[in-house]
């Protein structure tokens, strides 16, 4: 039988994606140059999904360490990093992320069993997926770190802000003028 | 469950290329349950397509909506609203089943099927999927043991296995079992196996797509 009230449509985002503009800089969308985008102002934005056993605990670490990491590193905090997937991703960057990147615990360690490999797995779809439709499958990635790891915490959001600094601004806009 | 999978996306956004307004329509019966075409596969094929567009500066408004089923007319017909709203392309997520009906009842609809429609399944594990019928119309499978030779015998023997038979394993593909090793195992062990001392008649194949597209009406449940 029919179902009594109908199934609603979801609208998409308003194009551009909905949302009040979070980072000031205008951005040439494409494939403009990393160097040219710096120079015009561009910071990269970036979401950092973690697990809130290790890379959370570790990012309080680095904290309270007062170890400076990159100010664009957003941290979303996800129960277990099985929590995480290709949706999250993807829906970031619609709303401007530059790059995203999911930190879980050491394998073998996930307080889960086996949430952190779960989660890598679907990072290797998302991968694949940004790349059929042309972005760099390098501005995603996962890590595996421990909670008294807070050094390496500050490490990996340097390294990934460096290598999504090399790649220039996401080929969908980027620097977060969507809202995240 | 009717099993299928996602068209590469390069021939999706070939579907719609030039179209400004999108509608991605998923299925709640089988492709939800094969993860291929349900209310999650279509957030993300819908998003997949919002990014494509945005690399390239192009408008593209992509909605979703998930039907209850999209091969039963009353839950296509949820599809009138939203379609008066002048989509430029429907890109269905369900078997290929839905597409049709949708271009059925919305004739002037340009309607594209979004998955493969790959066979009829059950899940052996988590994310693997394997063929178990062919829909012949006349299942005799309580005389193989429970495992069916026509869907799973890669030339659908009826008297034994092939000379490709080796280690379990059908010579078309390791990953193939040879139902014909497991079907003698089976009745090795429970018995019944010396009733394929006789020649199994030819099949025949009326019930099944020899006689054309079939149909099947049901006088009690007609109006
Ligand atoms: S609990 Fe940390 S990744 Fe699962």
């Amino acid at each position: 039988m029919p179902s009594s009230s109908e199934t609603p449509v979801r609208p998409g985002p308003e194009t551009p994606a909905a949302g009040p503009p979070l980072a000031p800089a205008p951005l040439t969308r494409g494939t403009a140059p990393a160097a040219a985008a710096e120079a015009a102002g561009w910071q990269p934005r970036i979401i950092a999904f973690c697990c809130q056993y290790c890379a959370y605990s570790a990012a309080d670490m680095a904290g309270s360490m007062r170890l400076q990491y990159p100010p664009e590193v957003e941290i979303v905090l996800l129960p277990c990093t099985g929590r995480f997937d290709v949706i999250l991703a993807l829906k970031a960057f619609e709303r401007g992320a530059d790059g995203v990147y999911v930190a879980g615990c050491l394998e073998g360690n996930c307080h889960f069993l086996d949430g952190n490999v779960r989660a890598r797995k679907r990072v290797g779809l998302l991968k694949k997926e940004l790349a059929a439709v042309g972005f760099e499958p390098e501005r995603v990635e996962m890590y595996n770190l421990s909670a008294s790891q807070g050094p390496r915490f500050a490490e990996i959001a340097r390294e990934f802000t460096r290598r999504v600094s090399g790649l220039g601004p996401s080929p969908a806009g980027g620097g977060g003028q969507g809202g995240l | 469950m009717i099993i299928a999978e996602r068209k590469p996306l390069d021939e999706i956004t070939g579907f719609i290329a030039g179209a400004g307004k999108v509608l991605v329509a998923g299925c709640r019966g089988c492709v939800t349950v094969c993860n291929a075409g349900g209310t999650k596969e279509v957030e993300i094929l819908a998003s997949l397509l919002r990014l494509d567009a945005a690399k390239d500066g192009r408008g593209l408004a992509v909605d979703e909506i998930t039907l209850e089923r999209q091969c039963d007319p009353e839950y296509v017909e949820e599809l009138s609203g939203p379609l008066g709203k002048g989509y430029d392309a429907v890109l269905s997520m369900a078997c290929s089943i839905g597409p049709q009906f949708i271009a059925r009842r919305y004739p002037a609809q340009a309607v594209y099927p979004a998955l493969n429609t790959c066979f009829m399944g059950g899940a052996l594990e988590h994310g693997v999927w394997a063929e178990h019928c062919q829909a012949c119309g006349n299942c005799v499978i309580h005389l193989f043991g429970g495992f069916c030779p026509i869907s799973r015998c890669s030339k659908s023997l009826l008297n034994g296995p092939c000379g490709g038979s080796a280690g379990g394993k059908c010579e078309v593909s390791k990953d193939i079992d040879c139902v014909w090793h497991l079907i003698v195992e089976k009745l090795s062990a429970a018995g019944g196996l010396e009733k394929f001392m006789g020649i199994e008649l030819v099949k025949d194949w009326k019930t099944s797509r020899d006689g054309g597209p079939r149909r099947i009406a049901r006088e009690d449940l007609l109006k």
